[in-house]
């Protein structure tokens, strides 16, 4: 979908209200078709409550989720406890609810940091083309050549285990895909008639980056930045997994996980079950989500069937 | 084609060594001074400004970068600073566990995906396929090491029938070896198997729907002639594509199976590495993992130049 620069066509204005009518229309038939989607709703209720729970916390948490309780070490799932009780007597429902912050906002800032930097470079790096350019697509090439996972864990090893520092690894290893991205539906679109037209009036490099150009990349950075969510939590939960990420005795779904391994062989499955579900339910929910939007919002990249 | 070869290898150099930066400067970034880990005891200052001096650690970081390097492209990664090994030998020594362990999983994947992922595409929206597409959408979500506990949970501890990890080399006994290798084989062709199995059926389905089945089919042809003489053949083009990066990223998919499952391999290595702060060893791991990555990058470009004459024309 191309949004056409209002600024740049006198007549809008003696057109504005039939277009504002217009425009409600579509994005009500937009809402519409998204609400026809299965998976839009699957996936969208989904992360709704798990970001519910992550910022109610506090409140809809049964119990303290570092609090220990030594006599009620190891209890299955049941009345008190829904998800059953660690070794240390913590709740483990409890802890699942408080690891969806650890997690979700590791996802969101993790994906923010991409987001923008990736963002930048390619408008920077597509718009002016030349050295800089040929300079930016080597960092990023680079920084592809290393598999996902390794390069986070590299990164988090050299900051330091720390939740903030994963946060910072998975946002660069997110930075490529943004880049990709937005630099090729750059050089496309500044061939257009109407960045044309706008360089024409005069309009600055930054105006028509800002104004003109990134527009028309919302779309396609919505449903990008709903699939690296995704990522973005199974990275987390892989990184914490590895000791990299929260450290105990704070909850977070990965470490959890590990933690609950030296009990395995005594079959206290609930110690694992409460976090690895909580896991997949997000990646799952993002990943869905991301794939109902992009069929509905960015037909350029839709799947074939 | 060999000016396209020769282009595509020239490239590949300024990003190798941008590559070779990123893991130097990463590993010495790390927290702790590796002087003092390697000095292990001893804390006299003038043996440890001695031995800052041998390990090069005095100079300037660019020209630590250059001795690294120079020593690096011979082989020559220092030595480990847990176990004092080599480096180089003590990731050689796990590459055919790791190889073993990889190969076995996207072998299972893709024999999986390719049955799946036809009968998919060929009965399209029948109760099978939509069975195979939930199974797709859930499995690229599921969390490996949370399938590996769900495997040892059932299979190891519950009926008894695997054991929960662990290694034997396949001389010493070979049906331990096997046994060993089947849990942690299906964990990491779980994963794949999604994204193969997606592959598979969305590249089948684009060909179906081309001119050339139908004339094909208007011929008289059997549908079993089209299907695996026309269509399979052109569908499995982009497939190649994806198996050829699954082989080249088969250290990070290894990664924390093998940890969770005793493997020794270069995955589990990497892991040990890390939680010891052995920094010669996750320097060259990362290095490695990346330049076998990109190379299995280039093979891939190259064999789908081959396969498809129209990629190589046009580039």
């Amino acid at each position: 979908m191309v949004v056409t620069p209002s600024r740049a066509s006198a007549p809008a204005r003696t057109l504005a209200v039939p277009r504002a009518a217009h425009a409600v229309r579509r994005v009500a038939a937009r809402l519409a078709a998204l609400r026809r989607q299965p998976r839009t709703i699957v996936g969208g209720t989904t992360v709704a409550i798990l970001a519910l729970a992550a910022l109610l916390a506090p409140f809809v948490a049964p119990y303290d989720p570092i609090a220990v309780d030594a006599s009620r070490s190891l209890e299955p799932p049941g009345g008190a406890h829904w998800l059953g009780t660690d070794d240390l007597g913590r709740d483990v429902l409890s802890r699942v609810i408080w690891g969806a912050r650890v997690s979700l906002s590791v996802g969101v800032i993790s994906v923010t940091i991409g987001l923008v930097t990736g963002v930048t470079i390619g408008l920077v790096s597509g718009y002016f083309g030349g050295v800089i350019d040929l300079l930016a697509m080597r960092v990023i090439d680079a920084l592809l050549a290393f598999p996902a996972l390794i390069l986070a864990i590299a990164i988090t090893a050299a900051l330091g285990p720390k939740v903030q520092n994963a946060m910072i690894a998975i946002g660069i290893v997110a930075v490529p895909a943004y880049t990709r991205l937005t630099r090729g539906q750059v050089l496309s679109i500044r061939e257009r008639e109407f960045v044309v037209a706008a360089h024409a009036c005069g309009a600055s490099p930054g105006r028509v980056i800002l104004r003109h150009i990134l527009p028309n990349l919302t779309n396609s950075l919505i449903v990008q930045a709903t699939l690296s969510t995704a990522f973005a939590v199974l990275a987390e939960a892989s990184l914490s997994f590895l000791g990299l990420g929260a450290q105990p005795p704070h909850p977070s779904w990965g470490q959890d996980i590990n933690y609950s391994q030296r009990y395995l062989a005594n079959m206290k499955w609930w110690m694992s079950v409460g976090p690895g579900l909580a896991i997949f339910l997000a990646v799952f929910a993002f990943n869905i989500l991301g794939d109902a939007l992009r069929d509905d919002l960015d037909p350029r990249l839709r799947r074939s069937r | 084609m060999t000016a396209y070869v020769v282009r595509r290898l020239l490239l590949m150099i300024p990003v190798a060594l941008l590559v070779s930066v990123i893991s130097f400067t990463l590993i010495r970034l790390s927290p702790g001074d590796p002087v003092l880990v390697f000095a292990g005891e001893e804390r006299d200052p003038a043996a440890i400004a001695h031995l800052r001096q041998e390990l090069g650690l005095d100079q300037p970081l660019p020209v630590q970068y250059v001795y690294w390097l120079g020593r690096a492209v011979q082989g020559d990664f220092g030595r480990s600073i847990r176990t004092r090994q080599p480096v180089l030998q003590s990731i050689a020594e796990r590459i055919p566990n790791t190889l073993e362990l990889g190969l076995t999983a996207l072998t299972l994947s893709v024999v999986i995906a390719l049955v799946v992922g036809t009968i998919s595409a060929v009965r399209r929206n029948s109760l099978f396929d939509y069975l195979a597409t939930g199974f797709t959408l859930a499995g690229v979500s599921f969390p490996g090491f949370f399938l590996a506990i769900i495997l040892i949970l059932t299979f190891a501890l519950a009926l008894r029938i695997l054991p929960p990890g662990g290694f034997v080399s396949f001389h010493d006994d070979p049906t331990g070896n096997l046994k060993r290798l089947i849990l942690p084989a299906i964990t990491i062709a779980t994963g794949s198997l999604a994204v193969n199995l997606r592959q598979i059926r969305s590249s089948l389905l684009d060909v179906l729907s081309q001119d050339y089945i139908r004339t094909a089919r208007a011929k008289g042809l059997d549908n079993r002639v089209v299907l695996w003489r026309h269509a399979l053949k052109n569908a499995l083009i982009p497939v190649v594509t994806l198996i050829g990066l699954q082989v080249g990223a088969v250290i990070e998919g290894a990664l924390i199976t093998e940890t969770i499952f005793f493997w020794p391999g270069v995955g589990r290595l990497a892991v040990d590495s890390i939680g010891g702060r052995d920094y010669p060893v996750v320097q060259a791991i990362v290095l490695l993992s990346a330049l076998s990555f990109m190379a299995s990058t280039l093979f891939v470009d190259l064999l789908y130049g081959w396969l498809d004459p129209r990629i190589s024309r046009a580039g």
